[in-house]
């Protein structure tokens, strides 16, 4: 039922607005005292060169495409283990031959060296 | 003891009486007048939750405090208030006035709201709890799913700080942080699968139910060997996710200063510090609800059950983060791919085949 929702659509209004207001609160009692080193990006006490807006190691998107792939498959389980009951040895032979083709595809990723980290 | 174990139950009962009650003096239409009553009742228990949020997670502070020093053979926290009670109250004030930073470069908009984005999603895995008999702010039939999709929001968060800080320390760690909260993800939500594939539903509520019985032994941790090794590695891979010691790369200390934190200062980084524990709280309380029997138990009332065997996950976890040195980025990955996945995937096999095999034997 949507209905059920209204709940947590009021819960995300009262937590932005105490994120909100513990901002503000602190914006208006906190000093504000800028000068260049502080406000320069943080390198152990070195002067900062250039940005850190930069490329970084193609391993995080191979991680993140791996998760994007699993949750999606992951989430396939879910009705199925709420059916389980109802569903019987066919649902149990369906969710068999959808684990061996998920096994299929992790025993893959992980010959070709894709959890490998270094 | 029906008395107590009702208690909130029947204030809240009353209330919504005496609202009702004040609000017939008004002559509103019916529908009208009985809406506005559900509208405020729900407002006032959301405010509650809250406010039982905020204060379990600063109990929850100062006892992680307490306890490090223990542990370290030192006293802690002992000033402000009986045995340092008071000091997250002192720590809180004390970062509502210190200044906030705003490095050059950065994002303005994306570093302020990184913050907010991550302390949200905890508080909203709280409405799904159930807190005793009858004590569930928001009954979704779909708890597990809503508690595992909301999880993941946090991460963005992570990682707009980490990005928005314009920070070489800080997008390492949000990098780091965003890799190792998606990777431990995964575990978790494979290992919570067999526990709704026992209980045939994604409730929270009816999750608990399946779970009473006498004195614990319905509870999923002894549902041997299914739903012990499924609490094991919902515990490891809640730890990790909220990234505690031995996982904490994304803020590893000694190797990227703060990691996404880096930049934050005052009652932003107090925002991220406040999800931090929330977001540890929480993955106690939902480990205590889906394992530990949630708030079953004798003689007590339901709710003293459920914060008791959360503290007891709680901690647990202190005592493994005080013990235990940080893990090595590649460790940590590999544990989470090749030790945890694996576990979880040969578990939903083990209760997708063995609980057919016990009802043909009519176990």
């Amino acid at each position: 039922m949507p209905v059920d929702y209204l709940p947590i659509l009021v819960m995300i209004a009262i937590v932005t607005a105490f994120a909100v207001i513990a901002l503000t609160l602190s914006a208006m009692t906190g000093p504000r005292r800028p000068n260049p080193t502080k406000l320069s990006p943080y390198e152990s006490g070195m002067p900062p060169f250039g940005s850190a807006r930069r490329r970084f190691s193609i391993k995080y998107y191979l991680t993140a495409v791996l998760f994007i792939l699993f949750d999606i498959e992951i989430i396939f389980f879910y009705p199925w283990a709420v059916l389980f009951r109802d569903l019987g040895w066919f649902g149990l032979s369906a969710m068999g031959t959808f684990m061996l083709v998920l096994l299929i595809g992790y025993v893959y990723v992980w010959r070709k060296g894709g959890f490998e980290w270094d | 003891m029906d008395f107590f174990d009702n208690i909130f139950t029947n204030i809240y009962a009353w209330l919504a009486f005496w609202l009702h009650e004040l609000l017939m003096g008004w002559n509103l239409p019916k529908d009208v007048e009985s809406a506005l009553v559900s509208a405020i009742m729900i407002i006032l228990v959301i405010i509650v939750i809250i406010l039982w949020m905020v204060l379990m997670v600063l109990i929850l502070i100062w006892l992680e405090r307490k306890n490090a020093a223990r542990i370290q053979d030192r006293v802690g926290p002992n000033r402000v208030g009986p045995w340092g009670l008071l000091q997250p109250v002192a720590d809180t004030i004390k970062m509502l006035i210190k200044e906030d930073i705003l490095p050059e470069n950065a994002d303005r908009f994306v570093h302020t709201i990184a913050p907010m984005i991550v302390m949200m999603p905890p508080v909203l895995m709280f409405a799904v709890i159930p807190w005793g008999k009858g004590m569930v702010p928001v009954d979704l039939n779909i708890g597990v799913l809503w508690i595992i999709a909301v999880a993941s929001i946090g991460t963005i968060g992570v990682f707009l700080g980490g990005y928005g800080s314009n920070n070489k320390y800080s997008l390492l760690g949000g990098m780091r942080a965003v890799a190792q909260m998606v990777s431990y993800e995964i575990p978790q939500v494979l290992t919570i699968v067999p526990i709704v594939l026992m209980v045939g539903s994604m409730s929270l509520v009816k999750i608990n139910e399946a779970q009473s019985g006498w004195f614990g032994m319905q509870w999923f941790v002894f549902a041997f060997p299914v739903g012990t090794i499924a609490f094991v590695v919902y515990y490891l891979s809640a730890l990790a996710e909220v990234g505690r010691t031995p996982f904490d790369i994304p803020e590893g200390e000694s190797e990227i200063v703060a990691g996404y934190m880096t930049e934050y200062s005052g009652m932003k980084w107090a925002l991220f510090y406040l999800a931090e524990y929330f977001n540890f709280f929480i993955v106690c309380v939902i480990g205590a609800t889906l394992f530990l029997g949630g708030w079953n138990g004798p003689i007590l009332p339901g709710y003293v059950w459920l914060v008791a065997k959360t503290y007891a996950l709680v901690l647990l976890g202190m005592w493994i983060r005080m013990t235990w040195p940080r893990f090595r980025v590649d460790q940590l990955m590999n544990f989470a791919w090749k030790v945890l996945v694996p576990i979880a995937l040969v578990n939903i096999v083990l209760a997708g085949v063995a609980l057919p095999i016990f009802k043909m034997i009519g176990f």
